[in-house]
């Protein structure tokens, strides 16, 4: 598939803002000014990306508890983002989720979610309202390979192949989940896509480190979804390149482990690599946007800190029924 | 106005609701019945009943039978909330909210408070529960209670037909997620229904019997075991107001604490546990509100902390029966030779 200029470039700028938020989270929750349990997405920005590109607002997503990457990706207002990670009143959910519970309906995205494996069912609920509507609309489920081992993925994906739920069960595949390895959690040697094939599902695997892979993959993925032929299974090999959790001293990892991983499956480089080696695009308009990107990060934090704060009144507004 | 089975109203009231909205859609274990059998679709429409004739007239599309999977039922009920239906979600039994409780509370529950008030989760949950046929530990318990103390959803127990299809209108049509226990001892039941859509509104309890002495709250099945306790004290003498709450969440504070001003007496007859239930946080509420008004302890009818037994003379003796509110009423009357006013 050809991607225009403006698509890679918008591509990679949500690549770059992905990863430029949670490089930003990473040094400012170390001053203590973030309060709560952060999870970063940084090295998995392919993904996120060369998934939710394709995707519209009437497409829905849901996703984890290491969701800013899959938040960004489908459109979700980055500063309000940064607000809501900082607790301000006018953060996108008002300070009442934080970074665990950042949702935008509007734009199709169903939230990220605290809950190991409870994205997987309601990701078929979407899919079972967009089969209805008949318009071709699709719901992803972002799941890791922690996710994997719940049931409720398991029914989620029974459900979806037994009513047919245009619904794709996207793995992302890094290596860990929390602090335990693929190898020792995922019983089927570390393979997630062959549970997915066993419910009877078409699958597809991939290089989650290679934006241009992601996109070919989820190009066919959504040309079948989109056809009626019911859910479908991917499962994306990547890198996380923070702990599990901001603060997780991640005594998990081998020596030289995170240099080589940074070094070797930056989804960034690879980019920057592919296209400029094959004069798609020139390496000034990369830096450009990377300058473009820090610029608004940097904007994003200064105005997260200023923002204002909730109020104890606040507690109780959105609620249905109050004592 | 006709008569009809307590699951007869549902049944109707989900066929009135589907044909008056088509974002209405239901979803649940062998809803339709005898999918992929020799028997064929509709074998049986639902182990209650409930559901008979939907998906002939509906189809598959908004009828939607599932495999055993209660997670996946109510996690995609939730789902098909947030993307702008109105899923009618069928749990066979109260007792397997234990299977998919994280979809009910960490989910559906959380939405509309966690993403800052910009999202609607229109779901119901219909639950059959309660004791009294037999179903043993795992097939009988009430739940609600436990349901009643988590935020941000609406629980309803409707104790007749015609209230059944009042409160499940009202729950359809409601933009939060409400879980709705039918009282599975009550679904062979008779009642006057109106064949014409009505709504009751959520929060306003009802009272069943009037009377000056003691207040009964109750509610579901239990509201017909206070109307006999009820019916055979007022031949001694003894007037007592029968609440019937409706919903547990939201709680009508009101008509209990008006009551009790009156009577200055409570018995809350409840189908759950006694502690840490409706009943506690019931005799809690009136203690703390209108103690003033209070002549006697509050009374808490409730079965014994124990799971529900199977053998018949065991789930007697477990559910409370109008012989036990009628000496609950009796023993209020007593305290400290306090008499009638």
């Amino acid at each position: 598939m050809q991607l225009s200029r403006e698509q890679m470039l918008g591509a990679y700028r949500q690549m770059k803002v992905i990863r430029e938020f949670e490089e930003r989270l990473h040094v400012e929750i170390q001053k203590g000014e973030i309060a709560g349990f952060t999870h970063l997405y940084s090295g998995q920005e392919a993904v996120a990306v060369g998934v939710c590109e394709q995707l519209t607002d009437g497409d829905y997503i849901i996703s984890t508890h290491r969701g800013h990457g899959h938040c960004i990706a489908k459109g979700c207002d980055v500063k309000g983002m940064m607000r809501e990670i900082y607790g301000s009143a006018e953060g996108l959910c008002k300070g009442k989720g934080g970074s665990m519970h950042i949702a935008d309906v509007d734009k199709g995205m169903l939230g990220a979610n605290g809950i190991v494996g409870a994205g997987a069912p309601i990701a078929v609920g979407a899919a079972i309202s967009a089969k209805l509507d008949g318009q071709g609309r699709v719901s992803v489920a972002f799941s890791g390979d922690g996710a994997c081992n719940q049931g409720t993925t398991f029914e989620a994906m029974n459900l979806a192949v037994v009513v047919k739920a245009p619904c794709i069960f996207l793995f992302e595949n890094n290596h860990y989940s929390e602090h335990t390895g693929v190898d020792y959690a995922v019983a089927t040697s570390g393979d997630i896509a062959s549970r997915a094939e066993a419910f009877g599902m078409k699958v597809w695997r991939g290089n989650g480190s290679d934006f241009f892979a992601v996109t070919e993959v989820m190009r066919e993925v959504l040309e079948y979804v989109r056809a009626g032929n019911g859910p479908a299974a991917v499962e994306l090999d990547t890198e996380r390149f923070f702990g599990h959790f901001e603060g997780d001293p991640q005594r998990y990892r081998g020596p030289g482990e995170l240099d080589r991983i940074r070094a070797e499956r930056d989804c960034l480089e690879a980019f920057r690599t592919r296209v400029t080696e094959a004069k798609l695009l020139e390496g000034a308009d990369l830096d450009q946007v990377d300058a473009e990107v820090m610029q608004m990060i940097e904007a994003s934090v200064a105005e997260a800190r200023s923002a204002p704060r909730p109020t104890a009144a606040d507690v109780l507004t959105d609620v249905y029924i109050s004592y | 106005m006709a008569k009809m089975q307590l699951r007869e109203a549902i049944n109707l009231t989900l066929h009135q609701e589907m044909e008056r909205d088509p974002s209405v859609i239901v979803l649940g274990e062998d809803i339709v019945g005898g999918m992929g059998t020799a028997g064929g679709p509709e074998a049986i429409g639902g182990i209650w009943k409930t559901t008979a004739g939907l998906y002939e007239k509906f189809g598959a599309g908004r009828v939607i039978d599932t495999p055993i999977s209660e997670s996946a039922i109510i996690g995609a009920a939730a789902g098909a909330a947030l993307a702008g239906k109105r899923p009618v979600a069928e749990l066979m039994f109260a007792d397997f909210v234990g299977v998919c409780l994280d979809q009910i509370w960490n989910q559906m529950a959380k939405f509309r408070y966690m993403f800052g008030g910009k999202s609607r989760c229109p779901a119901v949950i219909r639950i059959a529960y309660g004791a009294g046929r037999n179903a043993g530990p795992q097939h009988s318990q009430s739940v609600y209670g436990l349901m009643t103390a988590i935020p941000g959803l609406k629980v309803v127990i409707p104790s007749s037909p015609a209230e059944a299809k009042g409160l499940l209108t009202q729950a359809i049509r409601d933009d939060d997620p409400v879980l709705f226990f039918e009282p599975k001892a009550l679904y062979a039941t008779r009642g006057d229904v109106p064949e014409e859509e009505y709504v009751i509104p959520f929060g306003h309890a009802r009272l069943v019997r009037e009377g000056s002495d003691v207040t009964i709250v109750t509610c579901g099945q239990l509201v017909g075991t206070a109307a006999t306790a009820a019916d055979r004290l007022a031949q001694q003498g003894i007037g007592c107001d029968v609440i019937d709450l409706r919903t547990t969440s939201p709680l009508d504070e009101e008509a209990i604490l008006d009551s009790v001003e009156t009577t200055g007496r409570l018995v809350v007859l409840d189908e759950n546990p006694p502690r840490c239930g409706l009943a506690a946080d019931i005799a809690a509420m009136v203690g703390e509100k209108a103690f003033a008004a209070l002549r006697a302890p509050v009374s808490m009818v409730t079965p014994p902390h124990t799971p529900v037994p199977f053998a018949v003379e065991l789930e007697r003796a477990y559910l409370p029966d109008a012989e036990r509110v009628e000496a609950a009423v009796t023993q209020l009357l007593g305290y400290r030779g306090s008499a009638p006013r």
